[in-house]
């Protein structure tokens, strides 16, 4: 993975130290709340429902060992023992205090981390596949790509003070596995007729109180160009975007307003005086950054090793359940990805302990070259597992509370904070999460189901991206208790789709009951092992809304 | 005298900024005050204004509309824009567009809700001079000129982005 050189490592030390006086300042009357508040948003920080929340930066997703031990140690110490991974990769920690935000800095500086740019109207964390470099049907590696995005947008003069957020992800491979389309920017890799590198560049994608799927405003840009578009891209949108309200201020209502056509249009001519400039990549670039990345030496398959794996399979029930569902074979043969499950009944989906984060760690060590990536859904991975290490993993994994066979399955909830932390909150979502899944506990039922994504926010903003979860819950307020709206239909990957509200919301008590009963009438109406997704396609959302909203005898 | 930073010294300072009152009308001023007047009053009449014993400068408000103006304006000896409140970013736009695309080459100066934490990325996208806004202290701010020592993209000071500078160890 990337390395900080000392430039890199000088910065993040030099943003501790004037965040460190910024804080300071506050503290001592020198700058008034509205003054500080855009200044330790730009660092991560939050004033919460119980105290302040720090979102740490994981860029694009990717961890050692060493920062991983280093955020257990610091929850531990300044927070009460645990972190929540986000749908952007990041982490929080929900329980610092804000005198010691300064301090946990430092902490995570001395290993490469930060909060920078985490929150506040500015270019967010770049996020991407959590299979990059492993995946079977990669075009391009992602993350040399993310990291000259990162390089690029921190501290970036010009764009600190954008209309509103502005996120970017990138996916490389033919499956988008990145929520690429809800994106302010997503960016699809891709090879020309000539065999040149390049990118799709969506723009206008996004969730929230509007959402939107982002649409192509560039079929194909040269990959050396990469940087100076987005320069033009962000420049239009800083310049045109909507200040006047905070809910129309997002890229995707510009572009809606000057219409797609329109909007490239404008990013063209502001990139014809960009085009050419110093941030276009030369001979070489591209290759120093893919070499920040370069593959572990791989050992020949061990036909051996793949032989006791097929017999553990065979023998072990619930070892070949896990296999099925929390590893994937990698395109190096003989190597796997597995996914540790944040996703046990009775634990906030996406929350990890310390003491968690310091096993997965000693296994990253032991297995996996000190490596981990944090998945858009809120799991944890370790790439290049070899089969002779998969039972000895997994056994480790069940010890942790890790080996939760539901990856992909609906069990797997994406799920915001809600209204246990979170001050926008309307409902809380944790509880309701837990509720489903205790309803859900069949796991021969939840294999059979197969793939089902579930996705819950607390409100409007749309943290756990509800809007693309084939199932997807939303907290509203309702005369001041906590109403659940269901949506139908909605998907990420390739073609993404915004789910369709089913009828009125329900009450708290009432959403594991009509989770299951959506789930039933798939299982009546499946043909075959059509997929949960294909069959709400095929039927539409009717079948599903009498059932649910039928009179009960 | 105000005093402003400018290229990094602190100042002191003559240029009254006119803006408009209630009625749209400009407040009086001396025929030999240094004055810097919104872009319409200029536009309106820039012969009244050089014709002037006093020097004239101009300030944009973050929706200007460069188009024909940013061409116009390049030769004047100042241009200001004003920041109404700090979270405004379309001014670095407006400075760089001003730097990189119509080669102004006078003082480039940010006014209103202008402070400390802003200096460095306002300096690296093109602005010199920074009246720091009131209830912060002009001498202090300086600091805020050098919080970081590198950049990683290339900006109007250093067009070169980090990645084109530094090279990889060996
Ligand atoms: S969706 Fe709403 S409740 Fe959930 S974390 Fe985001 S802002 Fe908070």
């Amino acid at each position: 993975m990337y390395r900080y050189d000392e430039v890199d490592a000088r910065l993040v030390r030099e943003r501790v130290e004037q965040f460190r006086d910024q804080t300071r300042r506050f503290l001592a009357g020198e700058l008034t709340e509205d003054e500080f508040r855009p200044l330790r948003l730009m660092n991560g920080l939050y004033v919460q429902r119980h105290a302040p929340m720090l979102r740490i930066a994981i860029p694009y997703g990717l961890l050692s060992s060493a920062q991983l031990r280093t955020l257990a140690d610091v929850a531990r110490r300044y927070d009460r023992g645990y972190g929540h991974f986000t749908t952007r990769q990041n982490m929080q920690l929900n329980w610092p205090e804000l005198a010691q935000v300064p301090e946990i800095l430092a902490e995570l500086a001395e290993v490469e981390m930060h909060a920078i740019q985490t929150s506040g109207n500015c270019i967010r964390n770049t996020t991407t596949d959590p299979y990059a470099g492993v995946a079977a049907d990669e075009i391009l590696d992602p993350r040399p790509w993310c990291e000259l995005i990162r390089q690029w947008s921190t501290f970036h003069p010009e764009f600190t003070f954008l209309p509103r957020k502005f996120k970017i992800a990138v996916s490389g491979s033919v499956a988008d596995r990145a929520a690429t389309q809800v994106h302010d920017v997503g960016l699809w890799a891709r090879r020309n007729d000539e065999g040149e590198i390049g990118f799709t560049v969506l723009v206008g994608g996004g969730l929230g109180r509007t959402p939107m799927i982002g649409e192509v405003v560039r079929d194909f840009l040269p990959a050396r160009h990469l940087l100076t578009y987005l320069d033009a891209i962000l420049r239009v949108y800083n310049r045109y975007g909507r200040r006047d309200n905070k809910y129309k201020a997002r890229i995707k209502i510009l572009v809606k307003a000057l219409t797609v056509p329109g909007f490239a249009a404008k990013v063209e001519e502001e990139w014809s005086h960009l085009k050419d400039g110093p941030a276009t990549l030369e001979a070489g670039d591209a290759e120093r950054f893919a070499g920040y990345f370069s593959a572990p030496a791989y050992a020949k398959p061990d036909a051996s090793a793949q032989e006791e794996l097929e017999r553990t399979l065979g023998a072990e029930r619930a070892f070949a359940r896990w296999f099925e569902r929390n590893v994937h074979a990698q395109r190096q043969a003989g190597y796997y990805t597995v996914t540790l499950s944040l996703k046990k009944t009775g634990t906030p989906p996406g929350d990890i302990t310390s003491e968690q984060m310091e096993a997965a760690a000693d296994w990253a060590d032991r297995f996996a070259h000190g490596q981990l990536r944090v998945s858009h859904e809120q799991n944890l991975l370790l790439a290049d597992i070899g089969a002779g290490d998969l039972f000895a993993v997994w056994q480790l994994a069940r010890e942790q509370g890790f080996a939760t066979p539901n990856i992909g399955l609906v069990t797997d909830v994406i799920c915001c904070p809600g209204g246990d932390f979170c001050s926008l909150a309307n409902a809380k979502s944790i509880p309701v999460a837990e509720a489903i899944q205790r309803r859900l506990d069949d796991l021969d039922y939840l294999h059979d189901l197969g793939e089902i994504s579930l996705n819950m926010s607390g409100c409007m903003n749309a943290c756990g991206h509800h809007h693309i979860g084939n199932i997807g819950i939303l907290g509203v307020d309702k005369n001041g208790e906590e109403w659940y709206q269901v949506t139908l239909g909605g998907s990420q990957g390739n073609h993404a789709a915004l789910g369709r509200v089913i009828g009125p919301s329900v009450a708290r008590e009432r959403v594991p009951e009509v989770v299951a009963s959506v789930l039933a009438t798939y299982v009546e109406l499946r043909h075959a092992d059509e997929a949960f997704i294909d069959v709400v396609r095929r039927v539409g959302i009717d079948p599903f809304k009498e059932k649910i909203y039928a009179p009960h005898h | 005298m105000p005093r402003i930073i400018k290229d990094g010294q602190l100042v002191d300072d003559r240029w009254i900024v006119l803006r408009r009152g209630e009625l749209g009308e400009l407040p009086p001023c001396a025929d030999d005050d240094d004055v810097i007047v919104p872009l319409d009053a200029w536009l309106a009449d820039p012969a009244f204004w050089s014709d002037r014993p006093g020097r004239c400068g101009v300030w944009l408000a973050p929706d200007a509309d460069l188009g024909p103006a940013g061409a116009l304006v390049a030769g004047l000896p100042l241009l200001a824009v004003d920041f109404p409140v700090f979270t405004d970013g379309r001014g670095y736009s407006i400075g760089r567009l001003l730097r990189e695309r119509y080669n102004f080459d006078g003082e480039l100066r940010a006014i209103g809700d202008v402070g400390r934490d802003q200096l460095q990325l306002l300096w690296q996208v093109g602005f010199n001079a920074f009246v720091i806004k009131a209830g912060q202290d002009v001498a202090q701010s300086l600091a805020g000129l050098d919080c970081f020592s590198e950049h990683y993209q290339g900006n109007y000071r250093d067009p070169q982005p980090l990645f084109k500078r530094s090279r990889p160890a060996t």
